[in-house]
């Protein structure tokens, strides 16, 4: 076990260091902070004072070896824009993208998981034909433009719920969260739905055809058999059932809707780290791209983790490599 | 993904399916005492010499003063300087305003315009400081409490221009803060009509309103200054009655906000130029720049002046500002507007000519034209794409086949800066004074004298230089402007760049509210009051 985790641990480090450099060569690919950064009418004197400021004087691997040895010391460098250190940017900001990111989780599966189930118990309804095709438009709108249509109905047309930004927030365990008042949950809501629809739809079907699968089973046959109610054998024995891989694949899209919320945080003006993150690129703030992308990759794989945990301590059948 | 957000606009959506004008309905208006605005740009720093970036600049010019403010149509007017007259070629005089408060109470004085001279070369980290304006201060002699002398390297008739960018900091609350301090919210004090209360970084920054401001008292108690940058959202934002006040007005909403009867509009002439550069640094083949059959051409074409002129001829102007700007656009034939400091009269619009162009082309030998390719950003200006498409048209009408390639900013400002293309657009914000664009995009390249830091199309004319040389150092106002205008003038006659238009700035707001447009394009809430 112990080595397991080792070798997964030092994996890892490869990972970031071989992201790290990705992102030091391709801002460096891409432009010139400075050009972007400075003033249009900087003299050439403030120019070159810029870039032995910002130490883009440098050749860029010595740039790099500035970076891993403040990374090792635990500084990933202050932001070029907003004169912060990136990290703690980032982490002011994560409480936001976490909740939203949270709130459409929560969403997809009280939304999804009743339809997909009943979606699974009657195929051939007119209501389950209805529900996977609505699945389908789930996964084919572009994010943005839902975004935006759903700004302009819920928002401009009918005044129910406001357009952009985050409301109030309340503080909790030393961070604000804006699902604990009113005014944040009315803000939460649009953003949030807008970011769980895919999810929605993923659940659905992962629902629908595990009950499809499930309900052929042999157990479930026997339970019948038994006399057992139909409800008993749907919320027991089939839903139990269906919930592990349900809860798998939801758990690991958490990972992928903290990183991908970009989209939705940007139609909505939600201050989280995905409209930080397109903020920054769009200014190459590259000590701020590297951290963000340095933690979205920790994140990944300290889920996948303890997935791989979880999973052997869950099923005797998976064993650990390095175990034996 | 940005630029796949940002292409969408208002009108997309309309057509696809929701024509919501005239049904909308505003949620109750706010009391009249707050303001909500929501700006398209991030203020990326509280500190007001970290960095020079117009959105800062706004904010900064809510919370701080300067020694000469600037007015809607950029004209100088006493800040914390009453009066300010130069009494030698090298020395101003500044007198300062008594009575004056920092929002801690603490006293203005001329030791915190010292003060603050200090700091401003000083700031860590800036990607792109305030330096320069201080620069040219040789000395700073405090003669009493409220009376400042500056002596500069030599005569210098640029300083008070330069006084309107720098924000006057207090010595005994500033010394030795960071721009961390300021961000926080600690050492956001300042002169002026707002203190800052809150600041949620690229977020949201709330201000109230500073009743001791010794210039005319903000209509509004309380300002909450939203960054709201997806430009569908912020005028989703307005219509649903959140925002009461947006700036960066999309082009493609223009006319459906002008016929909403809630709506007001605002707008005026700004000082930023759309113009073409093209590569004047190869006499031999440019790099963009083929024959009909796609082999380089020995000779850089756009060296022709004839070549030069027949493309800005070939440009009709008119359509681009109604069609593409919607009408948010002047044609123009020079860098700064009517009614500023240097602006030639004669210089209009050149006229559109496509049969002379075609001439000039033939006189230059190009009777059957070549072929260029045409580049420009695609997320930096409004509809900056679509303009060099129309460009790209014009271009081919009269025999230059133009191919459009259009980039991120990020990509295209670092290859422009290295002189990689042979023709692009692409935009410049002057100062409201001739010297400014010449200085830095038609002046030669030089490091010394920091001249031509955005030339990048590299043109050198020696006698625009001399011209421009002496009056940077006339003290005169009005011969100042007589040698600006004359360099301007040989500077388009010989098509140093190609001008199209100059932007109109516009803001959108509640009918109950009006606002003095301003050309400088800042948004600030003490320009807002009610209607």
């Amino acid at each position: 076990m112990t080595v397991y985790l080792l070798r997964r641990i030092l994996q890892a480090l490869l990972v970031l260091v071989a992201m790290s450099i990705i992102v030091f060569v391709g801002v460096y690919a891409v432009g010139d902070p400075v050009e972007i950064l400075i003033s249009p009418d900087a003299d050439q004197i403030e120019r070159e004072r810029a870039i032995i400021a910002l130490g883009l004087d440098l050749p860029l691997w010595e740039q790099y070896a500035v970076f891993l040895w403040r990374a090792l010391q635990g500084d990933l460098g202050r932001s070029f824009v907003y004169n912060e250190p990136a990290l703690q940017l980032i982490l002011q900001k994560m409480p936001a993208t976490l909740e939203l990111a949270f709130g459409a989780m929560f969403i997809s599966i009280l939304i999804g998981l009743p339809l997909g189930l009943y979606a699974g118990l009657k195929p051939d309804s007119v209501g389950s034909k209805a529900i996977m095709a609505g699945s389908i438009l789930g996964f084919s709108l572009p994010t943005f433009w839902v975004g935006l249509m759903l700004i302009m109905v819920f928002a401009v047309q009918l005044g129910w719920l406001p357009s952009t930004g985050r409301g109030d927030t309340a503080a909790f365990l030393g961070v604000q969260w804006s699902f604990l008042t009113a005014d944040g949950l009315a803000h939460i809501v649009m953003p949030a739905v807008n970011l769980a629809l895919f999810k929605i739809s993923l659940v659905v079907r992962l629902t629908r055809s595990g009950v499809r699968e499930t309900m052929l089973m042999d157990y479930v046959k026997f339970a019948r058999a038994k006399g057992l109610s139909p409800a008993r054998v749907t919320y027991v024995h089939v839903f139990k059932n269906i919930l592990i891989p349900v809860v798998t694949v939801v758990g690991l899209e958490l990972g992928s809707t903290i990183a991908f919320s970009v989209v939705t945080e940007s139609v909505f003006a939600w201050p989280g780290m995905g409209k930080l993150i397109i903020d920054s690129i769009n200014v190459l703030d590259r000590p701020v791209i590297v951290a963000y992308l340095l933690i979205i990759v920790v994140m990944f794989i300290f889920i996948n983790l303890v997935v791989d945990l979880l999973y052997s301590a869950l099923d005797p059948r998976v064993r650990l490599e390095g175990k034996a | 993904m940005p630029w796949t957000l940002r292409a969408l606009s208002f009108r997309s959506l309309a057509v696809a399916g929701l024509a919501v004008a005239g049904i909308l309905s505003f949620a109750a208006p706010a009391q009249a005492q707050n303001l909500t605005m929501g700006v398209g740009a991030p203020v990326t720093s509280i500190d007001p010499h970290f960095h020079q970036l117009s959105p800062n600049n706004a904010v900064a010019g809510m919370i701080f003063d300067r020694l000469i403010n600037t007015d809607a149509q950029a004209r100088m007017t006493p800040g914390l300087a009453e009066s300010w007259a130069a009494i030698a070629p090298d020395v101003w005089e500044f007198r300062l305003r008594r009575g004056v408060k920092f929002h801690n109470g603490s006293d203005f004085t001329a030791e915190d315009v010292a003060f603050t001279f200090q700091r401003v070369p000083n700031v860590p980290n800036s990607p792109s400081s305030f330096a320069a304006f201080v620069r040219p201060i040789k000395s700073v002699e405090v003669v009493d409490s409220h009376t400042l002398r500056i002596t500069t390297h030599g005569p210098y008739p640029l300083l008070p221009q330069d006084m309107t960018n720098i924000y006057i900091l207090d010595r005994e609350t500033h010394q030795g803060v960071a721009t961390e301090d300021f961000n926080a919210g600690r050492a956001a004090i300042g002169t002026g009509p707002y203190r800052m209360v809150s600041h949620r970084l690229g977020d949201r920054i709330e201000f109230e309103r500073n009743d001791q401001y010794f210039g005319e008292r903000p209509a509004f108690a309380r300002v909450n200054y939203r960054m709201i940058i997806n430009e569908s959202a912020r005028t989703a934002a307005l219509l649903a009655g959140d925002v009461d006040f947006i700036d960066q007005v999309p082009t493609a909403d223009l006319a459906r906000l002008r016929r909403d009867p809630r709506l007001a509009l605002s707008e005026t002439v700004g000082l930023r130029l759309i113009y073409i550069a093209v590569d004047h640094m190869r006499s031999d083949a440019s790099p963009f720049v083929t024959d009909n059959e796609g082999r380089p051409i020995a000779q850089n074409p756009l060296k022709d002046l004839r070549v030069r002129r027949a493309l800005s001829m070939s440009i009709d102007r008119a359509a681009i500002a109604s069609r593409i700007m919607e009408g948010s656009a002047t044609p123009a034939g020079q860098f700064l507007p009517p009614g500023i400091f240097s602006h030639v009269p004669e210089l209009t619009a050149p006229r559109t000519d496509p049969e002379a162009a075609r001439r000039l082309l033939a006189e230059a030998g190009f009777p059957q034209g070549f072929r260029i390719t045409l580049h420009g950003p695609n997320n930096r200006y409004p509809n900056d794409e679509r303009i060099i498409q129309a460009v790209g048209q014009m271009w081919t009408r009269i025999g230059v086949r133009t191919a459009i390639e259009a980039q991120p900013w990020t990509t295209f400002v670092a290859r422009a800066g290295r002189a990689e293309f042979s023709s692009f657009l692409i935009g410049w914000g002057s100062n409201p004074e001739g010297s400014h664009p010449l200085r830095n995009i038609i002046a030669t390249q030089n490091r010394e004298r920091g001249w031509g830091a955005s030339n990048r199309g590299r043109y050198s004319n020696s006698e625009i230089d001399q011209q421009l040389e002496v009056a940077l150092t006339e003290i005169d106002d009005a011969r100042r402007e007589q040698l600006l205008m004359a360099a301007q003038r040989m500077a388009f006659e010989d098509v140093a760049i190609i001008p199209l238009h100059i932007q109109t700035n516009i803001w959108a707001m509640r009918n109950s509210m009006r606002h003095d447009a301003r050309a400088d394009e800042l948004t600030r809430a003490q320009d807002v009051r009610a209607r």
